[in-house]
């Protein structure tokens, strides 16, 4: 079956090799904006940076850039998911 | 076995993805405790997260990023039927899994040796937010460091299915899934890091 093989997509090491250079890089970025950023802004930069690594491994080491619709659209679910499960406990919790 | 047994490589995919998704919420609300605690006790977080090792962590950090190289590259060699090089690749992944709880191990040991950990004498004597921080580091990172140990048997397993040849370019939907489960783990980490070591 044709269909079989949807998914299987080969990546090759050069761009496995290149994510993971991307993802030290990363890595040292932000240990060096701990050390060195001041106030809050520290936080949200370190979120985002690690954000910007988590959305490197699933789109690359876990394939999800090569995947189809169903597998995106229920990462996409389950984000959400988890969006709105820390927006609205935040939305408490700060503002009582 | 005489019956064909019919293989069904995207629903095991999917699978193994749903039950991920299940994992993120899971780590999603210890994330989201460690959230709601920060911004009741910031100033006992940051007095707590300055004692974490930030060496540690780094090295933990570029330790489990490489073993992700090493398990997303045993996908690639397992598709071009390169059987020895799989090997190679999960043998180094789990060795570096290995290395990451032996961290854990000198990491934790030097913590309890301080007199951290939940319920000890010091942490009661304490600030409470202090205490609610390292029982919520010990938890979460405690529930990863069991999933590394998990990961690092099932990559064994799949492993030395592999090297029998029961795993290969044509079913190869164990090991996509156990490099899935893999990748999970450093993807957590990629959160605990900043969370736990960085940010406060």
């Amino acid at each position: 079956m044709a269909s079989e093989r949807t998914g299987s997509h080969i990546i090759g090491y050069g761009t496995l090799t290149a994510v993971w250079i991307a993802l030290l890089a990363l890595t040292a970025l932000t240990v060096w904006v701990a050390l060195n950023a001041p106030g809050i802004g520290h936080v949200w930069g370190s979120l985002a940076i690690a954000a910007a690594k988590g959305g490197l491994v699933i789109a690359f080491f876990m394939h999800m850039r090569y995947e189809g619709r169903l597998l995106r659209w229920l990462l996409f679910v389950a984000l959400l998911t988890l969006a709105i499960f820390i927006g609205l406990t935040f939305f408490d919790v700060l503002y009582r | 076995m005489s019956h064909p047994t019919r293989k069904d490589h995207a629903g095991a995919k999917l699978g193994m993805w749903l039950f991920l998704f299940t994992e993120l919420l899971l780590f999603g609300g210890l994330f989201l405790l460690y959230g709601t605690y920060l911004a009741r006790y910031p100033r006992e977080f940051a007095a707590a997260g300055r004692e974490m090792h930030l060496g540690f962590g780094t090295a933990n950090t570029v330790i489990l990023i490489t073993s992700s190289l090493m398990a997303a590259m045993a996908v690639t060699a397992i598709q071009r039927n390169g059987r020895r090089q799989v090997v190679y690749l999960l043998g180094g992944t789990v060795l570096c899994g290995a290395v990451f709880l032996f961290n854990k191990y000198l990491e934790w040991s030097a913590e309890i040796g301080r007199g951290i950990y939940p319920g000890s004498p010091r942490l009661a004597a304490g600030p409470p937010g202090e205490s609610v921080f390292y029982s919520l580091y010990y938890l979460t990172v405690g529930l990863h460091g069991l999933h590394v140990l998990i990961g690092g048997t099932l990559l064994t397993v799949v492993a030395a299915r592999v090297g029998r040849g029961t795993i290969h370019a044509g079913d190869f939907a164990w090991l996509e899934n156990g490099a899935l489960y893999w990748h999970l783990v450093d993807l957590v980490w990629i959160f605990i890091f900043p969370l736990y070591y960085l940010v406060l």
